[in-house]
Parts: structure tokens; sequence; C-alpha cells
């Protein structure tokens, strides 16, 4: 293996072009900087990897992939090639006794390629949690410190949203929200009926031309790429301004394994495996953004570890790898007849809720702590495969009957998926498993998983607020649960939700964080974590919106700090 | 607007390579592209499906026992039209689980026909195919006969893959009544929800 040395030094080396790595490479390169950036996949190509309009008739496979493999989820052949749960030749490993399951996005842009799109600020409360109810950490910042950045994350991408003035759901800049589809307008009469708050979603999809970009053609395809970048993805929307700078290096292909500190105790290099010719290379630069995802930015600091790190860079404190979150998952839904009455009509609209419920229950005691918001979908979208196992085990038979059956009921289902706050726990944590490495010699992440009991009370909640709207509404709820087992109430597995969080946190004191409230770490001044590896809590809110404005803020932190000469 | 397949193709190339927001193609170029695709691909005349798995004999009965799943009404073509034998001949070919529950399936179908019958599905009456279909289309009967679990399972599976080809094709997605993947200006929201 050769080891090869660029002899040029950048400004800033970012790792990871996601969320995150796109953001702060837009803001540092319209601020002058010159910027490498290191993605571990390849290019996105729309035209060829977008798969936006077509049929599945137009695919002998009708969109099931080779040998029906992917009917049904995330993967099938429509969708953007945005990530796996699996990856030949890069595994990770659980505990006995674990389990936990990582989506990894090897391409440019990252996991927001394929994110639902769901925009929500963290709420005052969600960044002074201990101080509400004693459990977890506060945040060293305050929801005023990162509201600028959501008024600049919102005002660049563009959300549609309505203003609603709902304290666990602050309002930001908003394009005007889509109007209802049925499916949403039968829940909303629900909601109001039981006082369940149901308002228009926030979703980074424009509904209206915004800087430069095309308004949404409503055809819900959201999740194949959108040739007219109307939702937002970093590939699209993030990195095209930055090349546009000509201060952009992008090194696809590049599979960080190592930060390499010099003598003076920083980051002088990152050390990669060039996929492409399995050589090794070495980036220079001045500072580092590492942005890889959370648990594979924890991965590269505990794989980097020399005489003055020998736990692993920035983890003096040992809580890199720590206080692992992910969202406390459950969905359920049910069949609807009044929707059997419908006449065929155009129900795609976005690719996403247009309606949302945002955590309603506030202002009261619970049973358990923190809150949940909830997405729910349905009604006539396209078929797919794998969308009428249920019907033909439920009705069985053949022939006219089953035809007929299919039709009737089409478009009649609709599904929610309960989004909640996890605590972190000592029993929730990731470390470099001692005895295993991927196809490029990289020691891999291993994964120790367990709920508490906060989360298994608040999927009960999910499940029985589920089941009483759609009561409220006229229809069946057709989700069984058990309170134990694998999946208590529906409780999604670690993971699964794809919002792992919170393995390099910040805080105010070293002893107990790695990074402080601009991401940077309190060991390395010239680093700095900016994915949501550095989340001190998991708020019932999408991670994306506050990954990108934490990452704005840590960018204009990184600049005036370089100008001071402090790095 | 004259622009080229090949015209389009470019501009969305370029778009993907140099990327920049501003010059993402315009609304009209994309459906244009859209429009120009679909109508390309409905227009190339699909050749005769060489059957991969399934052959012979047993490809027919497969042809039967989809059409017999979904079969043509007044208002729309059955599982054949739809595409469903290759479809399902197509992935079972390329999955070594299918092979053996629809492939040992069928064979299952034909042996437990000539047992009872004296002869293969194909070859059966009428009135005999609908006997013994009417067994295997119900799960409750093996749980009364377990000698039938196998023939069970074996429809489970193709009733799904059928309806999956059917309701994925073109008259299957007309006949359910689905109206979308297009272009819209404005999403018009939901007409007027009959009383329940």
């Amino acid at each position: 293996m050769q080891v090869a040395r660029s002899p040029k030094v950048y400004d800033v080396c970012i790792i990871g072009s996601g969320a995150s790595g796109g953001t702060a490479a837009k803001v540092l390169t319209e601020g002058g900087l010159s910027v490498a950036l290191l993605e571990a996949g390849p290019p996105i190509v729309p035209e060829r990897d977008y798969k936006e309009h077509v049929w599945p008739y137009e695919l002998p496979h009708r969109g099931g992939g080779v040998g029906a493999k992917k009917r049904q989820g995330v993967g099938d052949e429509f969708m953007a090639p945005n990530g796996a749960w699996e990856i030949e030749g890069e595994p990770y490993t659980t505990a006995p006794g674990s389990t936990f399951r990582w989506f990894r996005s090897r391409i440019v842009g990252g996991r927001t390629n394929h994110w639902g799109r769901i925009a929500l600020r963290f709420a005052p409360v969600d960044f002074k949690v201990r101080s509400h109810d004693g459990m977890g950490d506060d945040w060293p910042l305050s929801y005023d410190d990162v509201a600028p950045y959501y008024d600049k994350v919102e005002s660049y991408i563009g959300v549609f949203g309505s203003k609603e003035n709902i304290p666990s759901a602050p309002d930001g800049i908003f394009l005007p929200p889509p109007k209802m589809r049925c499916t949403e307008t039968i829940i909303k009469k629900a909601c109001d009926k039981l006082s369940i708050l149901c308002v228009p979603s926030r979703l980074a999809i424009l509904t209206q031309p915004h800087n430069g970009r095309a308004a949404c053609h409503y055809c819900a395809q959201c999740g194949r790429g959108c040739v007219t970048a109307s939702n937002f993805s970093s590939s699209q929307v993030m990195i095209p301004p930055a090349q546009d700078t000509g201060r952009l290096t992008m090194i696809t292909g590049a599979m960080a394994r190592e930060l390499i500190v010099g003598k003076d105790g920083k980051v002088s290099a990152v050390s990669y495996i060039d996929k492409t010719t399995r050589s090794e290379k070495r980036v220079h630069a001045r500072a580092f953004i590492v942005a890889g995802s959370t648990c594979e930015s924890t991965r590269l600091l505990l794989n980097s570890k020399s005489t003055l790190f020998p736990d692993g860079l920035a983890n003096s404190s040992g809580v890199v790898g720590k206080n692992l979150m992910d969202t406390v998952g459950s969905d359920g839904g049910g069949y609807f007849p009044n929707l059997e009455k419908m006449p065929p009509h155009n129900h795609d609209g976005v690719g996403g809720m247009h309606m949302y419920l945002p955590w309603w229950k506030f202002d009261r005691k619970n049973d358990f702590l923190r809150g949940y918001h909830t997405e729910f979908g349905g009604g006539r979208g396209m078929p797919g495969v794998g969308d009428w196992d249920d019907l033909c085990d439920h009705v069985e038979g053949y022939g006219s009957s089953l035809k007929q059956m299919a039709k009737k009921t089409y478009g009649t289902y609709i599904g929610f998926a309960g989004r909640g706050e996890m605590i972190p726990n000592e029993n929730c944590y990731c470390e470099i498993d001692p005895t295993v490495v991927d196809q490029w010699g990289i020691p891999v992440l291993r994964f120790h998983w367990k709920w508490s009991d906060n989360e298994i009370k608040m999927a009960r909640d999910m499940q029985q607020t589920y089941r009483e709207i759609v009561e409220a509404a006229g229809g069946t709820y057709m989700t069984n649960t058990s309170p134990d087992g694998q999946h208590p109430y529906g409780l999604a597995d670690g993971g699964v939700i794809i919002h792992e969080v919170g393995t390099v946190r910040m805080g105010e004191r070293p002893a107990t964080s790695a990074l402080n409230q601009y991401c940077q770490a309190h060991d390395v001044k010239n680093l700095f974590v900016t994915d949501a590896a550095c989340f001190v809590t998991n708020a019932d809110k999408n991670p994306t919106l506050t990954i990108m404005a934490l990452t704005w803020r840590a960018s204009d932190y990184l600049m005036d700090q370089a100008k001071k000469g402090n790095l | 607007m004259t622009m080229s397949r090949r015209d389009i193709l470019k501009s969305l190339t370029i778009t993907a390579i140099t990327g920049s927001v501003l010059r993402v193609i315009p609304i009209e170029a994309a459906e244009f592209a859209h429009h120009m695709v679909a109508s390309e691909k409905a227009a190339a005349k699909a050749g005769a499906y060489a059957p991969k798995f399934f052959l012979g004999h047993d490809y027919k009965t497969l042809q039967s026992l989809c059409q017999t799943i979904i079969p043509a009404d007044d208002q729309a073509g059955g599982a054949i039209e739809a595409g469903a034998p290759e479809f399902i001949d197509l992935i079972t070919s390329e999955n070594k689980d299918y092979q053996l529950s629809l492939g040992g399936g069928l064979m299952w179908l034909d042996v437990t026909c000539t047992d009872r019958y004296g002869s293969r599905y194909l070859e059966c009456t009428a009135d005999q195919q609908k006997e013994i279909l009417d067994q295997i289309a119900y799960s409750k009967n093996a749980k009364t006969d377990p000698s039938l679990g196998a023939g069970v399972e074996f429809f489970a599976l193709l009733r799904k893959f059928t309806a999956d080809a059917y309701f994925t094709s073109e008259i299957g997605i007309k006949y359910l009544g689905y109206v979308g993947n297009t272009f819209l200006k404005e999403f018009p929201g939901c007409p007027p929800v009959p009383e329940a």
C-alpha cells in the first residue's frame, strides 16, 4: 500500500457531505475559506440515480428489485441510492443482548437524500431539560442562541408551515403550507374533537419558487430524489453554492480512517482510504470539521489514538460514544370506511405529510417524561409491490371477490408514526469492537442498547392515542401490540428511526462533555464535531434542522476564531 | 419548445454535475422529459417474454393460476394481461427461496391433483380445479387438514405476487383509480368527502 501525501494545506477540511458537512461547506467557502470536503461515497447524479415519475410497470421487477428482495420499505428500486441497513464489507457489531440497527449513507449529500424533510425547531425547554424535570443534561446554550440560525437555515433552504404559537413547537420562517389531503381532513376533524393539536407540518419542500429553485410539482416522490430540487438535500442545495465559490475541493470515495495530531496537540491531517485505488492518502488543513454522521464521527475519533490522546481524540472526558440516543418510535394505523366512497382524485401532494400532530400534552402531568410528535399518512398513493400483503392475508380466497375487495379498500388506510424523545441512559452507547475491522482495515463500532421504562410508557401512550383518533374518525384501529417482548407497545428497535445522536456531546464542563457550545473540542481547539453527535438531548423533533443550525453557528464561530488567530 | 430527448438528458446531466441551484432545470423541461420518456416506453412494444424458471407445462399452469386469482371482468383485464406470470417467473428465477416455495408448490399441486383426480391441475375439470383451490385458498383448512399445509402456503405466496403484479400494472393501477404521478402547479386538496 502506498501512502501519498498532498502538500497543500486547506483552511478547513470537512469530513462528510450531509446536512452538517454541506452546511459547513457553504458557510465557510462563502466566507472566503478554502475547503476540502471528504465524502466516503460517490457523487449523486440525478439523471442516472433519480427514478422520479417512473411507473412500477416500466421496470421488470415493478420496483421490488431482483428476486423481489426489496418488496417493501426503504431501498426499493425507486428510491434515490441514499443508504442501506447493511453495507457489504463494512460491518458493525452489537453486544450480546443488544439490538441496534445502523442506517448508513455513502453518497454526496448523505442521508439528506433520504430524510423526510421534516424540519422542526427544538423548543426552548428542549435545551434545558434537566432544569425542567431533573433527567439528562441541559445544553450549554439556549433556544435564543440557536434561533437566529434556525432563521438563517429556514430562509435559505425553504420550509413550509404555519404560525401556530405552540410552546412545544416554535414557529419559524415559513412558506405557505399545501392544502390538506382527504386523509388529513378526516384526521384533523377527529383531533379537533379530541382536543389534540393537528396543524400544517413543517417540511423543507418549496411551495413557492425560492432562491432559484422551482416550486414543488406535487408528485409525492421526494424519496426518489427531485430533479427540480424543490425539496432540500445537501447535494442539491448546500454543495452547489460552495462549488460556485471556486474554493471547494470535493474528494469523493474517501473513507476517513484517522485524524493525525501534530506535536502541538492540534489536528494536522486526516488520513483516508481512497476507495478507487485502495491507497491511503492524507489531507492537511488548519482546522477540521467532523460531520460523518453521529456514529461514524464517533468511530473516527475513537480510532484516532495517539500518545497525547490514548483514549481517542477529544475524549479526555471519556464521553465519546456514550449517551447514544435514537427516537422513540411506535406505529399504528386503521381502516376508514368513509374513504371507500371517495371518487378517484389526485392525492399525491408533497413527498410527506401536509399535517402533523405536535406534542400537545406539554402542560399536564403524564406518566412519562418528555413528549412526542406524530406523523401520519395514507390514502390513495401510487400502488407498489407489497401493498396488498395484508389484504391477501386478511380476505384470502381468489377471483372476482379478491379483485373487487382490493379496489374497494384501496386508499382507506391511514398510518400514524409516533416520534418521541428518549432520555439517555448508561446502557446505550457505542465503542470500538476490539476484534472486527472493515474491508479497509478500520476497526468497527460495537453497539450496546437498552430502552428504559420511560420510552416504553411513551410507546404505550402513542398506541392509546392512535386508537382514540382512529375510532373518533369512524375508523377501525388495526394495530395489535403487546406490552412485553422485543417490541413493547410497538417500540421500534434502537437505530431504526435513524435519529441517532449524542455520542460526542457538547457541554460547559470538559469533565463531562467533549465539545463546547460551538461544537469545538475542549481538548483540541482546531477540531469541531458538528453533526448530531454534538447533541445533548434528542428532543421529539427530527434532528436535521437543528444539525444545520448548529453547524451554521459553529462555522461562523470558526471563521471568527480563525480571524482572531485563535485556531 | 422543441427539445430532443438528448438535449433534455444533457441538461439534466449538467444540472447533476455542476449542480448550481440556479441552474436547476425549469419545471417545464422536467415535465417535458417525463412525458417524453413515458411515451417512448409506452411505444416500445415489449417482445414476447421467454420464461426463465417455470417452463412449458409449469408456465401454463402458472398462467392459469394467476388468471384465476385475478380474473378479467367487465371493468378490467386479468392477471395475464397485467403481466403477472412474467413478473412471478422473473423474480422466482432470481430467488432460491421462491424456487422452493413456488416451484415446489406447483409440483405439490400437480401431484395432489394426480392423486385425487388422476390428472395434473391443468388437465383437471373446472369443478376439480375449483375444489382444490377452494381448499388451499384459506389458511383455516390447513388447520383441519394438515396435509393441505404446503398447498396453502404456496397459494398464499402466489396470491401476494399476483396482486403485486396486477396492481402495479397499467391496467391494475387504472382499475384501482390511482390518479397522480404527474406535474401539478397547485395541489388541489381534498374534494368533498361523502358522508359516512
